[in-house]
């Protein structure tokens, strides 16, 4: 059939042979206009034609191109009465569009009808369309049929087991819709089922019936042991269900997920028969020499390790649980050290083992250093997960190593998670000291303002640290190339404390002062003003004054007396004043008082969450262990920062932040100094022979291959061609961007200057003024180099819901310049598409083009405003439900505390109403959006969340345009769902007027490393 | 909640097939696909093979010029995915008989036919070869 499609070979055959983007876009660009005559003039078109062209659709739509104009032909041949063009309609309906789109509607009786029909491959085309895209009207009209087809006896197992899939889907998205009462009989029912394809798709839907009703299901565990049992001895596996001699291990697998859904199991029978299947499992995996074999009898292994850690077994087994992970994280197969590590992190949930894993921290320090960044992240979160005040001292000198030659995307982790620990259990206060400094002098970049804070505030709070401090800070100021927080530090601490050195070699208030004023010359305005403080209180602790000192500083100060930044200036003459007073000088410079001591915003949050959950014990006893005598502050808190509920039940999170994500506080300032050429490089040119060759069925990343290569499996037995594992080594380096650019993006989206795009050569920041329906946008492309980077090219690509206007861009950006460019937007209807910038320079002799999503999302239109529950309500009521009023249960949610979440609502400009809802678990909030299309429209917004779950919650979102309801719901959850670190915008560090100087440390909470951790978490 | 999407990318990073089981727009695919594909295309054999990006975790395998990526969540067991690519490409191999890159490439609806037999809504849906191909053949039969 495929190959009688003659004209969809000749253009993939075509867009192969475009020489390059350019030559594809245009060969794309004549084809569509071809489909879209051919389109518009149906009626010469037959079958055949239309499924020819949806078919190029796709595949155009793969290559990233928008073919939006040809979505109804795709959904219209669902109604075609053919197999062959029906089934093209429903997969290509099912890859084109997402559950909300309106076309969807005008099939949901076609597809009924399909579903209830006699003949069975439509039935599971049917099923596997809606199973994959279905939304609510589809489960409103179809749920009772698709159970009543997943229970038929007379049903076949290929359409049941799709009806098992499609259940899910529409139980998952709508659990209001969806009626499950008494289902678990059913379910129990179901699996007794013999076939294995019915089998794996009714446990999945079972884990998601579970997920939300454990209770219910009891029953069904007995059901699952024995399931279980008849795959692990292999009792009456069909030959096609085993996979290199295991019986489906995929099953295996998902039916111990699905055990891990229930608290704990009761029955002492079922117990003992699965204690005897996990204990057969763990005892009786070895290594073979068959990779795949040995992946799939591992994967078997792994879930079966994480069942016993669930069902916390005696200790004997645990024990040796931990043994054969430590077995496995020491091993040279990659992806089994990956796996030993990961599930070790989870381990450490189990108290009886810590000590146990504590044997292995040679080992995992080792995997600190290993060349694969998959491996080194693991081994860091593990390092991090098993410090205590034990071993904190080891650990995180290794970090401080590490830190040395960790690549940049790890660095900020890196420096973040050392600090944390270093703060958490130090043995003494002066190695605490001693980390930060170091911290600082090996990562400065990376070291947060509020990090050397709270190093003033130990200080400041201990006496007996003050002297050691001051002398620390005294040797690092001596070192060349300091990094300027170390500039900070240093002078803060010499000018409160210098004067208790001063019997020391190198340390009389000349030499102090001489020491600190060498970096003056080079260190930006907000460090100035800490320097000239310090002078102050250097002039105020030399008694008697020494004339020739206080000369200079004096200077200094009259030098500054007319400096551009106010701040400064009034320092400089403020302090100057003071200096000729005298007596007066003493008390309004005399040493800072001790900070109060607070409670962190971090040991809060912990505290929340505890109180949410009931079952915690491990983590109350864990963290009541854990204290330590390094802080005053935050001694509470889990070791493990990932919220406590997430280690009780891992399986249940579904989206743990695995990519940390940065803190956002870090000034423009250092920006620059973050340059560095991306090792990984684009892939080599193209070399056609590639494409000619079977694919190499071996799977590839094992070292095992190497002695395996020459195995076949059945299907394709010793073909040496088809084991072509080409190196990489031919790959030509080429620019790459130094930051994270999706990253950047999603930071941006909540805040309105920042930076956008940088590599070694170019940096590009955006600044950003919204009013209304206007935006003015300015880009700041500044050149990092020594000589001009030539040919600048900025395309904008906006999406059709705005206009935008670019100001010219000139063609050279000069030697370490910064070029602005502003650009306007008004934005004419909602939605949640942006507008791309197409960016290109030359430097030297290449070509560096990027493409970067601007952040003019949806809610920056957004005005947020309270409203009264006199305005609020009627409107409310007034709207009655779909398309103008949308509620969706979320689910896989960062778990977020109400405040984060209003804090969250308030970087997307909806304003938090509060108290309107009398439930406190709930939010409102309101916001008005501008168009140049409409009138400003008022937006509602309803979050209802399950203080038991922070992972679901619902949400309500109503206005008086259904696109804009729409498209506001879906961006709500994209920022929920996936939430880019917000950090709270703290006022940056309040320069301190100098009568009464504000202690660094005394600053909002938000500015403690706490704050910062809960954010990185 | 499973597999969010199963990419077919050869190892000059052009994506060969793409299947996603969680809406993306446009431009968040190309996004997307392009920082995967410059991620994973550029370790070695040596190295492990998974990826955390963003929230998903990426487990590949490398057959001669192409590679097989699929996206997970947090919560699926690495090795069984890793080896279900595997299996997919066993059940390729046995309808088109050694398959390589082109084949892939020109008969992606046939691709897309088996890969919608294997995994449904982000679930795996069967694992007996026998069954994913009993359609597509009857369908070759009729036509």
């Amino acid at each position: 059939m495929a190959s009688s499609m003659r004209g969809l070979s000749v253009f993939i055959s075509d867009i192969r042979n475009c020489q390059n983007k350019e030559l594809e876009r245009l060969r794309v660009d004549k084809e569509l206009g071809h489909i879209r005559t051919r389109f518009k003039h149906e009626k010469g078109l037959t079958p055949y034609e239309k499924k020819k062209y949806v078919w190029k659709m796709l595949y155009i739509y793969m290559l990233g191109y928008d073919v939006d104009f040809g979505h109804m032909e795709a959904v219209s041949l669902i109604s075609a009465p053919k197999y062959p063009e029906k089934q093209v309609g429903y997969i290509v309906t099912s890859c084109l569009l997402n559950e909300n789109h309106d076309f969807l509607r005008m099939v949901v009786n076609t597809v009924r009808n399909d579903i209830v029909g006699r003949n069975e491959t439509f039935q599971c085309l049917a099923l596997t369309m809606v199973g994959n895209i279905g939304g609510r009207e589809f489960a409103e009209s179809l749920a009772p049929d698709v159970q009543k087809l997943l229970i038929s006896s007379s049903c076949r197992p290929l359409v049941r087991k799709k009806a098992a899939l499609c259940l899910l889907r529409l139980f998952r998205k709508n659990p209001d819709v969806v009626n499950v009462d008494g289902w678990s009989d059913r379910m129990a029912q179901l699996l007794d089922e013999r076939d294995l394809g019915v089998l794996t798709s009714s446990m999945s839907l079972l884990v998601a019936l579970v997920s939300n009703n454990g209770d219910a299901y009891w029953n069904c565990v007995s059901k699952c042991v024995k399931i279980l049992e008849r795959l692990a001895r292999n009792i009456d596996i069909p030959q096609e269900y085993t996979y290199y001699g295991i019986p489906s291990p995929w099953l295996q697998v998902k039916t111990m997920r699905a055990l891990q859904y229930f608290p704990t199991i009761e029955d002492p029978n079922t117990r003992r028969s699965l204690f005897e299947v996990l204990q057969r499992i763990l005892m009786g995996t070895d290594v073979v020499k068959n990779v795949n074999k040995n992946n799939a009898s591992h994967a078997v292994l792994f879930e079966a390790l994480a069942l016993v850690m669930h069902l916390d077994a005696e200790k004997e087994m645990m024990s040796q649980c931990v043994a054969l992970l430590g077995k496995f994280i020491s091993v040279r197969e990659p992806n089994i050290r990956y796996l030993g590590l990961e599930n070790m992190t989870r381990m450490l949930m189990v108290t009886d083992v810590q000590d146990i894993i504590k044997r292995h921290q040679a080992q995992i320090i080792t995997s600190l250093k290993d060349p694969d960044i998959s491996i080194r992240r693991r081994s860091l979160d593990l390092l991090y997960g098993m410090c205590d005040i034990t071993n904190a001292k080891d650990i995180v000198e290794e970090l401080l190593q590490y830190l040395s030659t960790a690549e940049f995307a790890m660095r900020e982790e890196l420096a973040l998670k050392a600090a944390i620990l270093a703060e958490k259990f130090a043995p003494d206060l002066s190695w605490y000291v001693d980390v930060i400094l170091q911290l600082i002098d090996k990562a400065g970049d990376f070291v947060s303002d509020d990090i050397w804070y709270r190093v003033v505030q130990f200080v400041t709070n201990n006496e007996d640290l003050q002297p050691y401090a001051a002398a620390k800070a005294r040797v690092y100021l001596d070192k060349p190339a300091l990094h300027e927080t170390m500039v900070k530090v240093g002078a803060y601490l010499l000018g409160e404390y210098g004067h208790l050195l001063v019997r020391r070699p190198g340390c009389s208030p000349k030499e102090l002062f001489a020491v600190i004023n060498e970096k003056l010359p080079t260190v930006s305005p907000p460090t100035v003003a800490i320097l000239l403080s310090s002078y102050a209180k250097m002039l105020l602790h030399t008694q008697p004054a020494e004339p020739e000192l206080q000369e200079q500083i004096w200077a200094i100060f009259k030098k500054y007396e007319s400096y551009v930044d106010c701040e400064i200036q009034q320092r400089a003459v403020e302090y100057f004043a003071l200096s000729q007073k005298g007596a007066a000088l003493m008390d309004v410079l005399a040493e800072m008082p001790k900070f109060p001591e607070r409670q962190s915003a971090l040991l809060r949050k912990a505290e929340d969450i505890e109180a949410d959950t009931a079952e915690q014990s491990a983590i109350k006893l864990r963290s009541q262990q854990q204290t330590s005598n390094a802080l005053v502050v935050t001694d509470q808190i889990p070791v493990n920062g990932s919220p406590p509920v997430g280690q009780l039940k891992l399986v249940k999170i579904p989206s743990q932040n695995m990519e940390t994500s940065s803190f956002e506080q870090r000034r423009t300032e250092t920006y620059g100094a973050v340059n560095k050429v991306d090792p990984e490089s684009s892939p080599s040119v193209d070399l056609l022979g590639d494409l000619l060759e079977p694919l190499a069925i071996e799977g590839p990343p094992s070292v095992l291959t190497a002695t395996e290569k020459g195995q076949g499996l059945e299907a394709n037995p010793n073909s040496p061609g088809a084991l072509v594992l080409a190196s990489f080594s031919d790959q030509p380096n080429t620019v790459q961007p130094t930051i994270n650019i999706a990253e950047r993006f999603s930071a941006l989206c909540l805040k309105d200057s920042g930076v956008l795009y940088e590599d070694p050569n170019i940096q590009i920041g955006i600044k950003a003024e919204w009013k209304t329906f206007h935006g003015r946008l300015v880009l700041f492309l500044g050149n990092k180099n020594v000589s001009p980077l030539i040919s600048v090219q900025a395309l904008i690509l906006p999406p059709r819901h705005l206009k935008m206007e670019l100001s010219l861009v000139p063609d050279t950006i000069p030697p370490r310049a910064q070029v602005q460019c502003p650009l306007d937007v008004v934005n004419i209807q909602a939605s949640r598409d942006v507008p791309v910038l197409d960016f290109g320079y030359k430097f030297g002799t290449s070509m560096v083009n990027v493409k970067l999503r601007l952040p003019t999302t949806l809610n920056k239109f957004l005005q947020p405003m309270t409203v009264t529950a006199e305005e609020f309500f009627p409107y409310w009521k007034s709207i009655p439900g779909p398309p103008l009023k949308l509620q969706e249960v979320v689910r896989g949610v960062k778990p977020l505390s109400l405040p984060e979440m209003a804090n969250l609502f308030g970087s997307l400009h909806l304003g938090i109403s509060q108290g309107l809802d009398l439930n406190p678990n709930n939010l409102v909030a309101s916001t008005t959006f501008y168009s140049d299309n409409s009138r400003a429209l008022l937006c509602l917004v309803r979050v209802e969340t399950d203080p038991s779950d922070r992972t679901q919650l619902r949400l309500t979102v109503a206005s008086g345009d259904p696109i804009l309801t729409l498209e506001l719901k879906e961006l709500l959850k994209e920022h929920m769902i996936s939430i880019p670190s917000i950090t709270p915008t703290a006022p940056q560090g309040p320069m301190p007027t100098p009568l009464q100087l504000d202690p660094p440390g005394a600053l909002s909470i938000a500015d403690d490393p706490g704050a910062l951790l809960a954010a990185l978490l | 909640m499973g597999i969010r999407f199963v990419l077919m990318v050869n190892k000059q990073g052009q994506t060969r097939l793409a299947q996603y089981y969680e809406y993306l727009t446009l431009e968040e695919r190309r996004a997307l696909e392009g920082e995967i594909v410059r991620k994973c295309l550029a370790r070695t054999e040596q190295q492990c093979s998974f990826v955390e990006h963003r929230n998903y975790k990426i487990i590949y395998r490398r057959y001669a010029s192409l590679f097989f990526l699929v996206g997970v969540d947090n919560d699926e067991n690495e090795l069984a995915i890793l080896e279900f690519i595997h299996l997919l490409v066993e059940t390729m191999d046995k309808h088109f008989g050694n398959v390589c890159e082109l084949d892939i490439m020109f008969h992606l609806e046939k691709a897309h036919f088996i890969l919608e037999e294997m995994v449904m809504n982000g679930c795996i849906i069967e694992t007996s070869k026998n069954n994913i191909l009993t359609p597509i053949q009857l369908m070759e039969k009729a036509s």
